[in-house]
């Protein structure tokens, strides 16, 4: 099957000299949830930029379901729709207008171009919106009309630069289950966030660049199974003065009523009730920590550091 | 892309050029239309009436062509340098060179924009110069052919201006210290064997001159020069931008990283 997307030895250098890819290789499939990571100068929008043409590469190749950026370029670009992270509609122009402007510029008929604007604008919540200039809308409505502005050719990958930045958690909600929808229905999503857990939540691949570089390219389950220890938070009953003695576990009391565990995968969690339970503890109730990836991210990208000056 | 949708492509960015213009129509519109009254009105009525005849016509008649050039020129450049300056500034050429249409569609989207502009004004000025005189057209063929020629070679210059414009005192650099003074001195107000014979040769070289006194010849059936060479000298600097203007698009000058 042919990949989504094919980024083969792809480097980019500045004019001043910045080398900001240094040879990545990428493969993104077809239907995939893939996420893009790295800590901010990575060279994260620089590889995005280049795939939406909005940078030019310095050498290497991508290819759109096939289509070579340099060779079908047009045909490349039908398969993509971008959301930049940045607003970068015309603040004059009325929501209507921009949607079925943007449709044009692919070549869509105004009245195919009316209906599928209707569609998405109501899809996203902005249809009594259509007749309002931009500016006028509020910076979630805003992003918002960049989907469905992005939407309005019906691309087979959609790319999306932190597209929750700044959004409020119930919109980032909505956005996530919207598109967790058009990911079902078949379309190719490539995003770029610094909200790990949207990235756990919501992806099924990820690859981790830094430095210009791909430190690592693989499932989200498969990096969250490199993760050797699992840290558990407990509500204890009574309240603990003291850390509990819990033989083989690390522990520390966040206060006296919150224990905080890291449980190695070998040790599981039995013998943490047992010996709590031996000492009278209470569980109430218990939850893990969200931000695993992060804990992986952070040592991958450390790890990568430590290499780089090493060499 | 098929040429239908080929053909869609550069459709939307002409009606969204227009739409902007008809928008801000008080900016875009309103003042060339004030302007040249006034100029109808002091240059041709108050002034024009004590000067007599320039060229064989009555002054008012002399200088109308000129003025309505004047006013496609200006306007034609200050469409396109202005709108692609602003798609630029607000980041929305990215809507462009996201989708696949091919920079030869762009490109010419944006001049028959400007060439709206310029032709629209040339014609608002034109009724209102019937106010001020009677306006017969000579040659209609080179009357219509040299306004468009005319419109397209400045839409092109103002495209190239606001490729490499990084502000928006850059947009204004070459329509205030270039532009103006050519025009001016382009034979719209006078014509060019009233000056010394060295004056003259000099004023051979102003490309606006040419564009002027062709229409002119167009309207009135004088002219200071070569209408054959007037005309094959636009269509080569025509070539040249349109381009220059295609290769500095492909290279991404000021739009890509």
């Amino acid at each position: 099957m042919t990949a989504a997307l094919s980024i083969r030895n792809l480097r980019k250098t500045y004019g001043n000299g910045f080398e900001a890819l240094k040879g990545i290789s990428l493969e993104v499939q077809q239907g995939d949830f893939f996420a893009l990571l790295g800590p901010n100068g990575a060279g994260k929008s620089t590889t995005l930029g280049i795939v939406s043409s909005l940078v030019n590469k310095s050498s290497g190749d991508v290819e759109v379901f096939g289509h070579s950026l340099d060779t079908a370029h047009a045909q490349a670009k039908m398969c993509l729709g971008v959301v930049p992270q940045e607003f970068n509609f015309n603040q004059f122009e009325k929501v209507m207008d921009i949607v079925t402007t943007q449709a044009g510029y692919y070549g869509i008929p105004p009245r195919l171009a009316r209906e599928r604007a209707e569609y998405y604008l109501k899809k996203l919540g902005l249809w009594d919106k259509r007749n309002q200039v931009s500016r006028m809308l509020s910076g979630g409505m805003k992003r918002r009309l960049m989907i469905a502005r992005a939407l309005v050719h019906e691309p087979r990958v959609l790319i999306l630069d932190e597209p929750t930045a700044g959004v409020d958690i119930e919109l980032r909600r909505s956005m996530w289950a919207f598109l967790q929808e058009i990911n079902r229905a078949g379309t190719t999503i490539i995003l770029t966030t610094h909200y790990l857990e949207e990235a756990e939540s919501l992806c099924r691949n990820i690859a981790i660049i830094d430095h210009g570089r791909i430190v690592k390219d693989t499932s989200v389950k498969a990096l969250l199974q490199q993760l050797n220890t699992e840290t558990f938070i407990l509500d204890i009953n009574p309240p603990q003065a003291a850390l509990p003695a819990l033989n083989g576990y690390q522990a520390r009391l966040e206060d006296d009523h919150t224990l905080v565990v890291d449980v190695e995968k070998t040790q599981g969690l039995s013998r943490l009730f047992s010996e709590l339970s031996s000492q009278r503890i209470e569980v109430q109730s218990m939850r893990n920590k969200a931000n695993r990836l992060e804990e992986l991210f952070v040592s991958l990208v450390d790890k990568n550091l430590t290499d780089e000056k090493n060499a | 892309m098929k040429p239908r949708e080929l053909f869609i492509a550069f459709w939307t960015i002409v009606v969204k050029e227009i739409r902007r213009f008809m928008r801000i129509w008080p900016q875009t519109l309103l003042p060339p239309a004030i302007t040249m009254t006034l100029y109808f009105i002091i240059f041709g009525n108050l002034i024009g009436s004590r000067i007599g005849e320039m060229g064989g016509f009555d002054y008012m008649e002399y200088i109308v062509p000129g003025l309505i050039m004047m006013s496609v020129i200006t306007n034609s450049y200050g469409n396109v340098v202005s709108s692609f300056y602003g798609t630029k500034f607000q980041r929305h050429v990215e809507e462009l060179l996201v989708s696949p249409i091919p920079n030869w569609v762009i490109l010419s989207g944006y001049v028959v924009g400007g060439v709206a502009r310029g032709v629209g004004v040339g014609l608002i000025v034109t009724l209102l110069s019937l106010f001020f005189t009677d306006l017969q057209v000579h040659h209609l063929f080179v009357t219509i052919s040299i306004v468009l020629m005319t419109s397209i070679l400045f839409s092109l210059g103002g495209f190239i201006n606001a490729i490499y414009a990084n502000s928006f005192d850059d947009i204004s650099i070459v329509p205030t210290f270039v532009l103006t003074p050519l025009t001016y001195l382009g034979g719209v107000f006078y014509s060019i064997q009233l000056l010394p014979e060295f004056w003259q040769g000099v004023s051979m070289l102003n490309p606006i001159l040419y564009m002027v006194n062709t229409f002119r010849y167009g309207i009135l059936g004088v002219s200071d020069i070569n209408i054959v060479f007037a005309f094959s000298m636009l269509l080569a600097v025509i070539a040249v931008l349109f381009s220059y203007s295609l290769y500095l698009l492909q290279k991404g000058k000021g739009i890509r990283s």
